[in-house]
Formats: structure tokens, sequence, C-alpha cells
């Protein structure tokens, strides 16, 4: 088992980590325990509900349902590393747009958006929503969620 | 003007505010935030009444050690009922400050106003802000001998238009209860019996205290609780114990939940009959509607951190009613309550009486054991789909008698559903894993949410019109195997869908048009102007001639007959499933008092009632609810939401109504009538799934 003891090194939103845990341990439990990067949210664990999606080196993953061996010296983006001056556009739209109740979903869906948008600022609405099918809001927020995704990525696609 | 209830039991203003060290008022609410924007909304009719910039004042939530006890956060009476009382306060304090003022400056206190937090003589910003004279507040006066709140005249429209202040933290920050850390805490996760008429035969203890990062192992009666160093070795030691335990159940035989519903030899309990609803000849008509057990669901688990001292239990929980909650765990620790101190802390969206109360008993039961030091319990996914109270199963069955000139005359209701409140409290522990400690306090029978508060099952039973004479009868099934509570809108739904579809079918077969066939049984100007404006915004969209498999559908209603008033109509197509397209509301709950609040709780109450409506169904076995994760249960998805459009009418002069749970019941009905547009019958087995459409279609037949 002393391998699995290793540390393990990862850059996580610009910052160089180097943890030690075990290796099988879910990306998701090292950020929020080993951490303490909370706004990864735990939903159901098991990849079904998105709340846990973080970046990898430009993909929405979710954190839940990768190892921390598998993301070793790789770089992890995280709604934290949201919280830039100026602010990201689809932080500012998400606050223009109220887009949210409880918002426990939203930094899974945040972090989807975010890698979607990068690779694809003009995609449409249609597309944002299929999207973001893998990640489940239950207070019902939806239609202002892709309202804001929506007009981020106009605003990102002017910005290229 | 008569005081808001909670003024009875906290008079006074140190009840209700304390200044912090810096100066700072810090107001004390007994509600709580459940993601809904109330503390907001709160934070609002503070400002507004005080006149001070929102920004610079505090409100913390419900602790059993500091707020008011204003019971449990539910329906919708945050802001009709706490608000006001805040509003009240809020008054006392502004009349206060402003008699110490002149008395100081020695000036006509009529000549005192303040605005934005200062004082102002004459009309006239003076160097005095209200901080000056907090040395001089007697916080000990009594809020009703000096509150005079202000008319909606006297109102700031500028407060009205904050965003949300937890937003941001809820964007990239840790406000959540899952997210609290304290030194040397510790994790814990509970092994749950899969029912609760389940006994634990067997489970390898020392194995299970083998298994990795695992601290201890407590177990009393059928409960057992793992704790372990961290959360991921505690949720994966509880994985092994449920699949290498074995449980018994006390029940033989399957319980068929419909047969039972829908057996009306038991004796009903008759809630309202205002007239002889046989007397009147005509022609009568009927639907029946029923619903599932539907699932709270809240993306984020039940979650509570306990810690025991040796003469002292504190708790931090997500509950809706945090003195519930500790009179609930005294009775059933048989302690004293002043020896438990519960916390609210945000949790992810709450619809209802959820998981939070079981797991925050489950947390003192590990953390009994473990003195000293915090621990904290967040279920899992299968915790969450297994052991958190259901929303109630019912059916109900509408008659409308018509009169020979297309009057409805009389209406007759007879609801059967499995209880709609389930909580804790002192008489009621109706914690789950009270039921099965060594010592256990069986759950009991908890009656019905009476009339005066809006009815449970029975809720919006009595349509929304003038329908001439009303019979509501209703019976509740306690006795079934599944455990189910409040969830949001309890009865109304239900009553609200078979209602509405009811009066949809009487005009589709005498031929009048539906809007016009409510607006023929309804008086009430606001009532009337909602119909109204429905009817407008939505006109020209619907004579677009209909192509095959397209519906439109209203569904309306007044939110417990006295509160908030929504009008939804729905345009769907029906395919290989039913989707909803565009969705259009008009809503009036009084005084909107965040404008953009109540239109982001109406359009959430939508657009859950549409998952509800189309895809939700809880799989039962005759002994248990059966889903293990979200692919079991599956919710609406971004790629099915529809347009929306939500259309408010603000009354400021009117009261406010709460907006939470006013949407529900007319998007079901909307629906279902959307899909007779398009189909020719009404669905009213719900959810509208292809199977609930081919069996209406075959029994039509």
């Amino acid at each position: 088992m002393s391998k699995a003891k290793d540390s393990i090194s990862l850059t996580i939103n610009g910052s160089k980590y180097k943890i030690k845990a075990d290796q099988d341990t879910p990306l998701l439990f090292v950020l929020r325990d080993n951490i303490g990067l909370c706004a990864t949210r735990y939903g159901c664990g098991e990849a079904t509900c998105g709340a846990c999606t973080v970046i990898i080196d430009g993909q929405a993953v979710m954190s839940c349902d990768i190892s921390l061996g598998a993301v070793a010296g790789k770089s992890v983006q995280t709604a934290e590393g949201m919280q830039t001056k100026p602010s990201h556009p689809l932080l500012e739209a998400f606050i223009k747009h109220q887009a949210g109740q409880c918002g426990y979903c939203l930094t899974g869906i945040l972090m989807a958006s975010k890698a979607l948008l990068e690779k694809e600022p003009f995609a449409t609405r249609k597309r944002i929503a299929e999207v973001l099918d893998s990640n489940l809001c239950r207070c019902g927020a939806h239609s202002r969620i892709l309202d804001a995704v929506e007009e981020a990525g106009k605003f990102m696609s002017k910005e290229q | 003007m008569i005081p808001p209830s909670p003024l009875v039991a906290a008079p006074h203003l140190q009840n209700w505010l304390k200044l912090s060290e810096e100066k700072k008022l810090i107001f004390f609410t007994g509600r709580v935030e459940l993601g809904q924007g109330n503390t907001t909304a709160l934070l609002m009719m503070i400002a507004d009444e005080l006149d001070v910039l929102p920004s610079s004042i505090i409100l913390e939530t419900a602790r059993t050690d500091l707020t008011p006890n204003e019971g449990i956060t539910a329906g919708s009476m945050s802001i009709t009922i706490g608000g006001q009382a805040l509003r009240w306060v809020a008054s006392a304090l502004r009349v206060q400050i402003l008699d110490i003022a002149s008395k100081q400056l020695k000036v006509n206190s009529k000549d005192f106003s303040i605005c934005e937090g200062y004082i102002f003589d004459r009309g006239k910003k003076t160097e005095f802000s209200l901080n000056d004279f907090f040395d001089g507040l007697d916080l000990t006066r009594k809020i009703v001998d000096d509150a005079k709140p202000k008319s909606f005249k006297e109102r700031r429209k500028s407060f009205r238009d904050i965003n949300r202040i937890d937003l941001e933290s809820r964007l990239f920050g840790a406000p959540f209860i899952h997210d609290l850390k304290f030194d040397g805490m510790v994790y814990g996760a509970p092994v749950h019996p899969p029912n609760t008429h389940s006994h634990l035969v067997s489970l390898d203890l020392e194995m299970l205290k083998g298994r990795p990062g695992v601290i201890k192992v407590v177990k009393n009666g059928s409960f057992v609780g793992i704790i372990a160093s961290t959360s991921y070795h505690a949720k994966n030691a509880a994985n092994w114990a449920r699949n290498n335990g074995k449980w018994e159940s006390n029940i033989k035989e399957p319980f068929n939940l419909f047969e039972n519903l829908k057996n009306l030899n038991t004796k009903p309990e008759t809630v309202i009959e205002s007239r002889d609803v046989n007397k009147n000849s005509g022609t009568w008509f009927e639907i029946t509607a029923s619903r599932p057990f539907i699932y709270h669901g809240s993306i984020g688990p039940a979650t509570a951190i306990a810690k025991a001292e040796k003469d002292k239990i504190t708790i931090f929980t997500h509950s809706q009613g945090v003195f519930q909650l500790r009179q609930a765990i005294a009775k059933v620790l048989n302690t004293a309550e002043e020896k438990i101190c519960v916390i609210h802390k945000p949790g992810s969206g709450c619809y209802g009486h959820n998981g939070a109360d079981d797991v925050a008993f489950d947390a003192v039961l590990m953390a009994k054991s473990v003195t000293g030091r915090f621990l904290k319990v967040v279920w899992s996914r299968f915790d969450e789909f297994h052991s958190s109270p259901m929303g109630a199963s019912m059916v109900t069955k509408s008659r409308a008698l018509l009169s020979s000139n297309n009057r409805l005359v009389a209406f007759d209701v007879d609801v059967s559903s499995t209880p709609h409140t389930n909580r804790p409290n002192a008489n009621f522990p109706n914690l789950r894993a009270a039921g099965y400690l060594a010592n256990p306090i069986s759950p009991s029978r908890t009656p019905d949410v009476p009339v005066e508060r809006g009815g449970g099952a029975d809720r919006n039973a009595i349509p929304s019109y003038e329908v001439g004479g009303v019979r509501v009868r209703k019976r509740i099934i306690y006795d079934t195997p599944y455990r189910t509570s409040a969830l949001r809108s309890l009865g109304a739904y239900c009553n609200v869908v078979a209602n509405e579809a009811l009066l949809d079918s009487i005009a589709k077969q005498i031929e009048v048009e539906p809007i016009a066939f409510r607006l023929d049984h309804t008086t009430d100007p606001r009532a009337r102007e909602i119909l109204e404006r429905l009817d407008y915004e939505t006109k020209k969209d619907r004579a677009v001639s209909n192509e095959e498999g397209i519906g439109w559908g209203i569904g309306f209603a007044r939110y417990k007959g006295s509160g908030g008033y929504c009008a939804v109509m729905v345009k769907v197509h029906v395919g290989e499933n039913v989707s909803v397209t565009d969705a259009i509301s008009v809503s009036d709950v009084g005084e909107a008092v965040s404008s953009d609040g109540v239109k982001n709780q109406v359009e959430g109450g939508i657009i859950q009632s549409i998952s509800w409506t189309l895809k939700e169904c809880v799989p039962v076995d005759g002994f248990s609810a059966t889903a293990e994760s979200w692919t079991d249960y599956p919710i609406l998805k971004f790629s099915e939401i529809p347009n929306l459009r939500t259309i408010l009418i603000d009354r400021p002069e009117e009261k406010p109504l709460g907006a939470g749970e006013i949407s529900q019941g007319p998007t079901g009905a909307a629906i279902v009538n959307a899909v007779a547009d398009a189909i020719g019958c009404h669905v009213t087995n719900l959810p509208i799934t292809r199977d609930a459409i081919i069996g209406t279609i075959n029994a039509e037949d």
C-alpha cells in the first residue's frame, strides 16, 4: 500500500499542490477534505448529478468520478478560481440574471459552462442545454441559467 | 393594525435585535433560508422600514440560543408573517431612535426623519446618523408600544431591486453546512434499515470496524453508525455494511398503495359541507386524479454536524424548524431542551420535510460516543432515496354539478392520501432512527394540517371559483410501509390538477372556451384580472392553427384559498413523450417585496411541477422505495426546459402573500389540460408518461 500513499503533484487554479493521500481517492474528496476547496460540491458521488464538475486540462469532468492518481501532473480548475478581477463574464451573467436559488448545483454548472464556452463561445442555447444535461438543478433555475450562459457566450465570442 | 403573531411570544426589541461590538445592528429572525432567498427579502423589509442601506445591517437566522421561535419555515409564510414581524421591530426601533435624537438635540421629534441611515431635520440631512443614538436605546421596550409601521406609500422602492445577498458565495464560496469544518472533526455515516418496519438481523461489527479509516462503530437497536477519519472512508464503510448486513421486514405482505387509496370503505372526515351537494338538479361530471410518491431530490444530500459534551449538545442543521428539532431530540434522549443548542446553516434547496431532521439525530447518536469532538454526517444519495420522508401519494376525485344554463352549482371533492405532515416535535419525535433504537419511540400518527392553516391533504380541494355548494371529504391512510411528509404545496398540487381538469373537461363538453368558463364563475377582481391578462398575453399564439400533437392548456388557483394567485398557460407537444415547450404565467402575491425573488420562486415552482407532472414517480415494491440513484429517478433536464414568460402583478397596497407554492398546482393542471387539447383525453394518473397516456386512451375506448 506504500505506493498508494506517494504524494501526487497537480496544479489547481494555477497553484502547485503536492497531495499525500490514497491514489484511489476520488478527486472530489481530495479537493474538499484534504485541500479545503469546498466550492466543488458533493451531490451523489456516482457521476449522475454534475454538482462536482471541475475542469481538467480544458475538459469538464465530474470530480467524484476520477481518482487522485489519474490527475497527477494535470491542471485542475475549480469554481474558486473564478474569483478574478475583472469578473469572469460567466459570473457577471449569473449575477445579472440572478441565475440560481439554493445554488448547490451552480458551481458544477459554472465549470461545465466554462469548459464549453472556451471551446465553443458561439454555442447556441440548444447546444448549451444539451451539454448541461449532465448537471441537475432541483430548484428550477434552469431558464435563468441558460439565459446567463448564453449571454456570457455572446460576450466571450466578441472577445475572441 | 393587529400586531404580527410572532410578537406575542417575543414582545421586546431585545428578542429581535442586538448591537454588535462594532455597533452594527444585528436583527434576528426565527425563519431560515431554504435557498428561496427569503433572507434577502427579510433584510429588504427591515432596511425599508428603518430606512437604512440593506448592506448596513446583519440578519441572523434561526438558532435556539439567540433568535425567537417562529416555528417551521414553511407554507409560504416567511414574508407574510416573519417579514411583517420584522417590520414592526424596525419600526419600533426607528420611533425610539427619533425620540432619543429629538431629546438630545432638543428638536421636536415630528421634525425628524430617517433616510438611508441619516437623521433628517425638516427634510434636510443633518450630520447625525442612526448610530449616534444607539447608546440611549432601551431594548427592553415592548415593540407594540412604539411601532407605527409605514404605509405602502411611505415605502422606498429603491431597496426593492437589490440582488440576492447570498448568491455570490453560492457561486464560488463555501456557504453550505456541508462546507463547515472544525478542528479534530470526525465523519459519520449511518446504516439505516431499508425501511422503518425492518430490523437488523446480522452485521459483522468487527469486520466493519476493520474497514479502512473506521474509528468506531455505534450500534443502538437497529441503528448502526460508522465513525471514520474522513467522509470518504465513512461513506465507503457504510456501503460495505449495507452490502454485508441483513435486515428483515416485520411486514410480510406487500402493500398495494393505490388499491388502499381508492378503497372508499374507510369513513372519510368531512372538512367542509357548505350546502347539501345532493339537492340541486342538473348533470354531474367527474374526474379522478392521482399522484405517486415524489422525492424531494435536493441536489445536496441531508447533512448535520453535532458535538456532545458532558452537559451540552450542539447541532448544526439545515432543518426547517430548529426549535421543533430540539424538542424532538430532547424527548428521544430524555434530556432537558436547554441542554441542546440547534443552529441553522444553509443546506441544499429545501422543498419540504426532507432528511434534514433525521440526519441531525443520526449525528447526535454518533457524536455521543466521541464526546468533545464535532462529527459531521453527510447522507449518501442512497440514504436520500431510502431514508428521507417522501412527498405523499394521493388520489382526488372531483365531481361537479352543472345546471341547465351551464352554471356550476355544486362541487364535491374526495381526497385520499398518505400523510402530508410528519414533522418532528415534542409530542411526535418522528426522527427516523428513533423508531428502531433499543428503546424505540415509534412513529406516531400526526394529525393532518388543520383547515385554518390551509389544510394538508385537502389543501385547495375547494376550487378557486364560485361553484355553489361545496363538500370536501378526506381520508388519511396512515398504515402504510412508507414514510411521507410535507412536500411543497402539500395536497394542493393534486387537488388543483383534479379540479382544473374537471372544469376543463366540462367546458370542452359544453363547447365553452376554457378561460371564459372560468371567468363565468369568478367574481374576485384579482382573480379576474389574472385570467384576463393570461388570456390576452397568449391569445395570438393560441390562435395559430394547431399542428398535430400540439396543445394548449390553462391551470389556475389561489393557493390555500387565501394566499397568492397564479394562472399558468402551457403549450405541449405530444409525440413519443410529452414535452412542455412554453409556459406563460401571471401571478399576484399582493405586495411583492422582491419582485425578482417572487418571479424566481414562481419559475422554479413551474419547472419543478413540470418535472413532477411528466417524469417523477418513486419506484416502490410494496415494502420500500427502491430507487438507489438518480438513474432510477429522472427529473427534468436542461434540454427539456420550456420558454418561460413570467408576469407579476404587483399590488404594493395589499399584504404580501408568499410565492414559493403558488405555481405547482396550476402548472400540473395546465399540462393535463394541454395534453387533453392535443390528444382529446385528460390523463390524470400522474406522471403523464407514455404508458399513462396509452392507459387512459384504452380506458376511454
